[in-house]
């Protein structure tokens, strides 16, 4: 792999920390940004006052709709933050040395999503000032026990995944501080936990990075089967399925790639990483994103054409809705611009230089968005009795202003997460790719 | 429904007034409930205490909450109303010795809604907020299309209750499915799990939130009265109306007939309407008696009538029908 073709390892460890570090430290264009994301973070955390004053009323949700966008938005944050586990624990465990310049990246997108799936689910709550009472009087038989349990603990094991191997970086970076950013550089001093980078230090940190990503495959299928249990306990037509386990976990590495592609795309041409993070990476990610896709798609012909083939009744209702219904304009676009054309674009390897995978990228994103709503709604709006006797607006979902600025705020949450941390502390971990350039360069 | 289990809680008091203060205190702290049984027998012992040092005062006796019969003197007697522990108690404890269950006869709806009525009135609800409604019902293109009233159908697996994480909504010994809004968190998940789109959810404030805040009253599992804003709503076989031994409000209400209620332990139900007690076996059997989505493994305990010989047309194919193709 051409990374640069340093006369040294000295000299290109010298330049890798420097390019590394540099974006490091706050700007006016990051409080510009943080500003923007504050201001409209302030704007919906008024929309969630008034839905705290008022109640969900101010939903688009009533009684045969009673779960819809804030659900559907937690099980694509669950999904999205699976990133962090596919990349450092399967691909990493496989052996895998070109992930380690995104490895992080993938890291901070799976902390900041699992962190706001958390708040997600209390703004879907009718009386949050009653979560305690999850903890207080809990039922082990109730899936959302399992839930909680899970997201917490994969958040917990994220956030270490994160800092573990942030720790040489931290001692790296303490001594190349900007003068302008000494307090940066004290948070840096303590954060580093005293790190000498001495060999026993790096033989226990490879041994603990070892150990959480052997940690971090179960608990990331843990937490998005247990997600899709939620709705796969309930005898409902269109969750009523077996498959769904799977079915989530491969759509969330659908929706994990995509956003590890933006992300990357951002970093690499805002802090200048062009070095590190190269034309191969996104050819790799989007290789990736096929493979997903491929297995992700095998799902859906699997979770659509059994019960089409049978139509059962209530079946036949959901499937007629989605196929040719009120939701087939939504359906079809999320399948075809969001699945199918990505997968077929993307096997073209012109397809998979950065700008081309950037845009895929988005289609497939928000596609998997889109997918979440498609799960969640259409499946309440047809239960097994009639709705009658209710006023005409209870009868089909539409979300409000209200709850799509909250939705907004949930996401505006995650940027600012993400950006926090990458703008304080390296995105790219620097000890890694000294190390590897030694590897690499030491046979020769 | 005979078996009056109802009892009447009653606080005892001694004459002695340090004594009667640390009681009272005492008294308080544990809840009327447990603490019944100790009162009473203090009670008397101070009542006897009482009539050697005042002469004779007339003795009553009193069923303690625990359904104890004690004697007390009659001018020790304090009235007492439940308060919330002892209310959440015996609600979620339920009726013992009782396996409450309803008939719905098919054939004598004819949509009248008094059910409803009655319902919304008893659980302040607003007019399209039900426990229960009347559906207008065609299960094919062909067959014969007929009302229906859905309660709860307070099933015995009770998809509901397996997934609420809190244990707000609970089965009862006596076969009720309740629902506690004081501890519901809101999440909504027993809405998803319920086919029978049984429950309704406080979205705003509920309809007599004005009267609960000029009245402040304590809150009845068992009538969920208070309703309360951003917490599940349901049908409760109306456990307020059984523990006074009475049939429920939908039951009482119907001016046709349609509605029987009773003790599958007794082997009896009422007739909401004509006040007729049968067989339930019998009338099952007769009328093959089913229940809503057997195939759920639901185990509800309503069970319908078929809507043989309907005694009232139905003038409209109902709207209802969710079959595609065939409508037209």
């Amino acid at each position: 792999m051409a990374l640069a073709t340093p006369n040294t390892n000295q000299q290109f460890e010298e330049r890798a920390a420097n390019d590394i570090m540099r974006p490091v430290g706050l700007n006016i264009k990051f409080h510009a940004w943080m500003g923007v994301l504050t201001l409209v973070l302030i704007a919906c955390l008024y929309a969630y006052y008034t839905q705290l004053r008022n109640g969900l009323s101010v939903t688009g949700l009533r009684d045969y709709v009673n779960w819809g966008m804030y659900i559907a938005n937690f099980v694509f944050f669950v999904a999205a933050s699976l990133i962090g586990m596919l990349i450092s624990g399967v691909l990493g465990l496989l052996g895998f040395q070109w992930i380690k310049p995104i490895a992080r990246i993938a890291e901070i997108i799976a902390v900041a999503f699992a962190a706001v799936a958390g708040l997600v689910i209390v703004s879907d709550m009718g009386r949050p000032d009653r979560l305690p009472f999850v903890f207080l009087y809990g039922r082990v038989q109730s899936p959302i026990l399992w839930d909680v349990t899970v997201v917490t603990t994969y958040l917990v094991l994220s956030l270490i995944l994160y800092y573990v191997p942030l720790l040489p970086d931290l001692a790296i970076g303490k001594t190349r501080m900007n003068h302008n950013h000494g307090w940066l550089a004290k948070i840096y001093d303590i954060l580093s936990l005293n790190w000498k980078h001495d060999p026993e230090q790096y033989n226990i940190l490879h041994k603990a990075v070892r150990i959480l990503l052997i940690l971090i495959v179960p608990t990331a299928f843990a937490i998005h089967t247990v997600t899709s249990w939620l709705f796969a306990v309930n005898p409902r037509a269109g969750w009523d399925s077996t498959i769904f386990g799977p079915y989530f976990l491969t759509g969330a590495f659908v929706a994990g790639c995509a956003a590890l592609i933006i992300a990357m795309y951002f970093f690499r041409s805002n802090y200048k990483l062009h070095r590190y993070i190269t034309p191969e990476h996104f050819d790799k990610m989007g290789k990736l994103l096929v493979l997903t896709s491929i297995i992700y798609l095998y799902f859906n012909i699997n979770e659509y054409l059994v019960p089409g083939y049978k139509l059962k009744e209530a079946d036949a209702i959901h499937l007629h809705e989605l196929f040719s219904g009120h939701y087939a304009p939504l359906f079809w676009g999320t399948q075809i611009l969001g699945l199918i054309l990505p997968l077929i674009l993307l096997l073209f390897k012109p397809m998979r230089k950065p700008l081309p995978v950037l845009i895929i990228s988005f289609f497939v994103l928000a596609g998997a968005w889109a997918k979440r709503y498609i799960i969640v709604v259409p499946t309440l709006e047809h239960p097994y009795l009639p709705k009658q006797y209710v006023p005409d607006e209870w009868m089909l979902y539409q979300p409000t202003l209200t709850e799509t600025a909250i939705t907004i705020g949930s996401i505006v949450l995650v940027l600012m997460i993400i950006s926090v941390l990458a703008k304080l502390f390296p995105v790219i971990p620097i000890w890694e790719i000294e190390e590897k350039s030694n590897q690499t360069t030491e046979p020769s | 429904m005979n078996n009056k289990s109802q009892s009447t809680p009653q606080g005892n008091d001694s004459h002695k007034e340090a004594k009667n203060k640390s009681r009272r205190e005492f008294l308080k702290r544990f809840g009327l409930a447990g603490a019944a049984a100790a009162a009473g027998g203090a009670a008397l012992y101070s009542g006897y205490q009482y009539e050697k040092a005042k002469g004779k005062s007339e003795m009553v006796r009193v069923l303690t909450d625990d359904n104890r019969l004690v004697m007390v003197p009659r001018d020790q007697i304090q009235e007492s109303k439940p308060d919330q522990a002892f209310l959440q108690k015996r609600g979620r404890n339920g009726l013992e010795g009782h396996r409450w269950v309803m008939v719905i006869d098919l054939s004598k709806c004819r949509n009248a809604r008094q059910c409803v009525k009655a319902c919304q009135k008893a659980h302040h609800l607003r007019p399209h907020e039900y426990h229960i409604t009347t559906l207008e019902m065609q299960d094919g293109p062909k067959t014969a299309p007929y009302f229906m009233p859905k309660p709860c159908q307070h099933c015995d697996n009770p998809p509901c209750v397996s997934v609420c994480p809190v244990d707000a909504t609970f089965k009862r010994q006596d076969g009720i499915v309740l629902i506690d809004n004081e501890r519901c968190i809101g999440c909504r998940f027993c809405m998803s799990a319920c086919p029978y789109s049984a429950r309704m959810f406080q979205w705003q404030e509920p309809f007599m939130a004005e009267e609960y805040e000029e009245d402040p009253q304590p809150y009845d599992v068992e009538l969920n009265v208070p309703q309360a804003k951003g917490t599940i709503s349901k049908c409760l076989f109306s456990a307020d109306r059984l523990r006074d031994d009475e049939l429920p409000y939908c039951v009482s209400a119907c001016p046709n007939g349609v509605f029987y209620f009773g003790d599958e332990n007794e082997d009896a139900v009422t007739n909401g309407t004509t006040k007729e007690t049968v067989r339930l076996s019998a009338l099952l059997k007769q009328n093959a008696g089913y229940r809503l989505m057997e195939e759920l493994g639901t185990k509800p305990r309503v069970y319908y009538l078929p809507p043989k010989n309907r005694l009232f047309d139905f003038d409209n194919q109902p709207s209802s029908y969710k079959g595609d193709d065939e409508k037209a």
